[in-house]
């Protein structure tokens, strides 16, 4: 196990400067002169010129890449045009947001897809299974934009259920004193419950769109998990052996579907975080997805590959966290 | 007495083949899900091309006395804000979504196979170095890089293209790769006959027909997901602009529309789009029962 | 003596995509307490099936067509699932080939022999480490409280197998159906493997039925042998009796194919191929690869008997 713990880790290294490698060319080929930007409009050729070169546009690429890399270590991504402060605040400061709806989410997505894909696998051809299949490849089909718009007109504009999309509390809510950033977790742990209340009510709409839209693939991967591991060779075995279906069902064969379903978990969140940007843009969240949208709309594109970068640099380390985990429990690694 | 044959399928390449479109047609009839699927797709190809001739309305041309009108006789699919008919709109933006993930699914399919071929067949340094690059590609959800991709490039069609193009290489790089892999295991039997030339040209000769059926499939289902990113993209404002008409981008123009009733605008173009990825995937799925039947359940 | 187990006139359909796979026709045999018998025959003879059918395991597209199976003064294929339940597993163990598969990957060896004691009560109360532990023991494993703890993938496949014996007979079944237990495994292994199940079976009493196509395990092992061919029973004997006289046309044929190193022989395949199940010939499923063939073969198989405790199902053949 050891060995395979230190060959994954080892592993992220070289992953991470590919991810560098990746932000840092298309940071470079983006249209426009940053020299020219920060020279400022009244700039006169020398200026800019004299700009360049304190920049460090007139070197070689790789030596670019180099200030790119020491910078990104002393966590310099650049500026916002839009807020004139540092892309890394930015980010930060709206983490919380997009952890909370990612969070919700992937609750939702977990606690209806597992269910459902087990019991579709165990009820083959049972309604529950013809449901899953349903979800399935309707889910997959459905972009996840036109699910939130459709779920925003039926609870918000036609059943009056969901609050205007207008962002994480309700309008003239005081926010709890902030701990974890989590709305719902402060406001629970200081006992605000109006504000509880409230975050709630603005979380579940896009918490159910982002969590439907990503137990589509998940529920189908379940299922076709449990289907084999229901096929294989110590089922059989062991209804040979006259244990009671629930054992073997409920026991063996589900134990031994979990155990690669945690790393289904790890592409679930790639899913959660591309469907995040979507989301946020149709709920106006204030998280970091919708960050980069709005930036790249007032022509700010410099927080889009920053961003790109810090979602690359997390979907890294959640794949790191998922393959530890799986190491961990599936005793075929755990022990030699 | 003779000996009586047995009643197995021969090994010849012929007959298996055909005998898999005869396969795959008892397999779509019988399903009438894919049967409706694929007829979906045929309408939608149908409508793209013909377009221009079977519209009776102009995409563009705006009619500012019947603006905003709920779906009806006269316009099936309602009207927008400025009184343009949603139903050839939907059709003229068909086209361009089609046409970008064609595109987009082309390009990635011949580079991947390039890279996948060259990968297996050459080994090395060049096989590891080659799968990095896939590797990093596919270090970041795909629609984030596209996104990132098209920020940097740009607006333009073309740019969308090749940003999806890029994050779906490693689909086919890996799968040619695979392929090539497992056909040089088997080739190297034979290869102690060969020499030089002729063992190359006859790894390629088997690996193209061996290819076919999963690349067939995969790219099949990726068209889906090609739809899906450029219109997710032309959502938030990083793929096709207007005044070219592309489903995600209307979808967008009616969501404005939500609180204040006018639900036809952003509904149809998403109904659009679901119900062309949806028929890709039940096609692909049908291909791959016929195909590829070790891939069932996935 | 009274058999432990008869099976009499079972045949299995398969439903299939291309069409009703009819896997085993009229098949019958019977086990007598405390004996081992082989049933043999080529992939696709339907012996597989046949075992799979005495614990009820078949699942659909399988179909139980028609037969008896008597066991204990019941006939199994009508008792309730619940009824089968305590059968399967205390009365009638059954064991597999590729056994590093058919342990649980994520419970220790010795877990897994555990809740089969505790569930068929193979053990007092608190003794069902102990017990466990002491089957693997008697199974040959070395070791055994350390193996107890153990996964199947830290498990040679040899070790493996023994784990899967120690399992099936910890419960003292009557009956022990083995389903190509040493095919997979190393000759040395495999022959290890046999004497395990004939020492095993002898000191605790239990039949065993030996499925597989070796003609060679049957000889090391087996009292009596069962041949089956494209899904019919065709002759029955004593293991002596089969190989020194064999009766049936297919039997015959069968032991003239196995190469001798004692005598020169000329190596005679048998001509044709197994008859394709999905549409087999009427009658005696042999008849068109036979050259004893009559046209009765195809309207009636009389099963004769031509010696003591040694039966054909052929037309052909005269008896005593």
């Amino acid at each position: 196990m050891l060995g395979y713990f230190v060959k994954r880790v080892l592993l992220v290294i070289p992953t991470l400067f590919g991810v560098t490698i990746v932000t840092f060319v298309l940071t470079y080929i983006l249209p426009g002169n940053p020299a020219l930007v920060k020279a400022g409009p009244l700039a006169t050729p020398q200026h800019i010129a004299e700009m360049e070169r304190r920049m460090g546009l007139d070197q070689p690429m790789v030596v670019q890449y180099g200030r790119y890399l020491s910078g990104l270590f002393r966590g310099d991504l650049g500026e916002s045009h839009a807020t004139g402060r540092p892309v890394l605040e930015d980010l930060i400061q709206r983490v919380p947001a997009t952890l909370e709806l990612t969070l919700a989410a992937l609750l939702v997505a977990l606690a209806v897809g597992i269910p459902l894909g087990v019991v579709a696998a165990v009820r083959r051809d049972g309604w529950l299974d013809h449901v899953s299949r349903l979800v399935g490849v309707g889910g997959v089909a459905m972009p996840t934009f036109w699910t939130g718009l459709l779920a925003l007109y039926v609870f918000f504009y036609a059943l009056g259920v969901a609050p205007p999309p207008l962002g994480r509390l309700g309008t003239g809510m005081t926010p709890p004193p902030r701990i974890t950033g989590l709305l719902t977790v402060d406001a629970l742990m200081t006992m605000h419950w109006r504000a509880l209340g409230s975050a709630l009510h603005q979380l579940v709409l896009p918490a159910l769109v982002l969590g439907f839209s990503v137990m589509a693939p998940l529920t189908r991967m379940v299922r076709a998990t449990m289907l084999e591991v229901l096929e294989s060779d110590y089922i059989k075995a062991a209804w040979a052996a006259g244990l009671p279906r629930r054992t073997i069902v409920y026991g063996d064969a589900l134990r031994n579907c979990m155990i690669p379903v945690i790393t289904l978990i790890g592409v679930v969140f790639g899913f959660l975080m591309a469907g995040n940007v979507v989301v946020e843009s149709v709920f106006s969240w204030p998280g970091i997805g919708n960050y980069a949208v709005a930036a790249m709309m007032s022509k700010d594109s410099g927080p889009i590959q920053s961003f790109v970068l810090f979602v690359g640099v997390v979907y890294v380390f959640v794949n790191l966290a998922v393959d530890l985990v799986y190491g961990f429990v599936d005793p075929r690694i755990r022990l030699h | 007495m003779d000996s009586s044959t047995l009643e197995y399928a021969s090994t010849d390449a012929a007959p298996v083949r055909r005998s898999a479109a005869a396969l795959l047609w008892r397999r779509l009839s019988r399903n009438v899900m894919s049967l409706v699927a694929f007829g979906v797709i045929g309408a939608v190809a149908l409508a793209a091309v013909g377009a221009p001739v079977i519209m009776p309305y102009d995409p563009d041309a705006p009619d500012a006395d019947h603006a905003l009108e709920a779906p009806s006789l006269r316009h099936w699919l309602g009207t927008d804000l400025y009184g343009r008919d949603q139903l050839t709109r939907i059709v003229y933006a068909g086209r361009v979504d089609l046409l970008v993930a064609l595109a987009a699914t082309a390009i990635a399919l011949s580079l991947g196979a390039l890279l996948g071929a060259v990968s297996g067949y050459r080994g090395g340094w060049l096989d590891q170095l080659l799968m990095r690059v896939i590797d990093t590609i596919q270090a970041f959800p795909s629609f984030i890089l596209a996104m990132g991709i098209a920020a940097a490039l740009g607006n333009s069609v073309t740019n969308i293209v090749i940003a999806i193009a890029i994050t779906h290489v490693p689909i086919y790089g890996r799968l040619i790769r695979g392929e090539m892999l497992r056909i040089r295991e088997m080739e190297y039997a034979e290869a102690a006959r060969t020499v030089g030339n002729r063992q190359r040209r006859i790894i390629f000769h088997h690996l193209l027909p061996n290819c076919f059926p999963p690349v067939i499939v995969q790219a099949t289902l990726a068209m889906g997901f090609a739809i899906l990113t450029v219109a997710a993209l032309s959502y938030i404002g990083l793929g096709i602009r207007p005044p070219t008409s592309e489903w995600g981008a209307m979808t967008a123009e009616g969501a404005g529309y939500i609180v204040s009733g006018e639900w036809w605008i952003f509904l149809f173009p998403g109904v659009a789009i679901m119900a062309t990825v949806l028929s890709f995937n039940l096609v692909g799925d049908a291909l791959r029962d016929v195909l590829d039947p070790r891939m069932k359940g996935v | 003596m009274t058999d432990l187990l008869t099976i009499e006139d079972l045949t299995v359909h398969f439903d299939t995509d291309e069409g009703v796979v009819q896997a085993v026709d009229g098949a019958a045999l019977s086990i007598a307490a405390g004996e081992i018998v082989g049933l043999v025959g080529e992939s696709g003879s339907g012996k597989s099936v046949t075992a799979t059918a005495i614990l009820r395991l078949l699942r659909p597209p399988a179909r139980i067509v028609s037969g008896r199976i008597h066991f204990d003064g019941r006939d199994l294929l009508t008792v309730p699932e619940e009824a089968m339940r305590s059968v399967r597993g205390s009365q009638i163990s059954m064991v597999f080939q590729s056994p590093r598969t058919s342990l649980n990957p994520v419970l220790p060896v010795g877990r897994q022999i555990e809740r089969l004691l505790a569930l068929h009560g193979g053990a007092a109360p608190g003794r069902a480490r102990e017990r466990a532990v002491a089957m693997l023991r008697e199974a040959g494993i070395a070791e055994p409280e350390r193996r107890a703890g153990q996964y199947a993938h830290q498990l040679s496949g040899g070790m493996c197998q023994r784990v899967m014996i120690a399992m099936a007979l910890a419960t003292n079944p009557r009956l022990l159906i083995a389903d190509e237990p040493t095919t997979g495994l190393d000759v040395s292994i495999a022959a290890q493997i046999l004497e395990l199940l004939r020492d095993l079976g002898r000191r605790t009493g239990a039949a065993i039925l030996l499925i597989t196509h070796d003609l060679g395990v049957v000889a090391r092992l087996c009292d009596r042998v069962v041949v089956m061919h494209a899904g019919q029973t065709v002759e029955w004997a004593e293991v002596r009796d089969l190989f020194h006289a064999p009766a049936h046309p297919y039997t015959r044929a069968l032991i003239r194919s196995i190469p001798r190193v004692d005598r020169e022989i000329v190596m005679e395949p048998i001509p044709g191929a197994i008859p394709s199940l999905l549409s087999p010939p009427r009658g005696c499923r042999f008849a068109p690869r036979c050259t004893l063939v009559q046209p009765e073969c195809a309207t009636r198989i009389p099963v004769q008997t031509i010696g003591e405790a040694h039966q054909v199902a052929c037309i052909a053949v005269s008896g005593v």
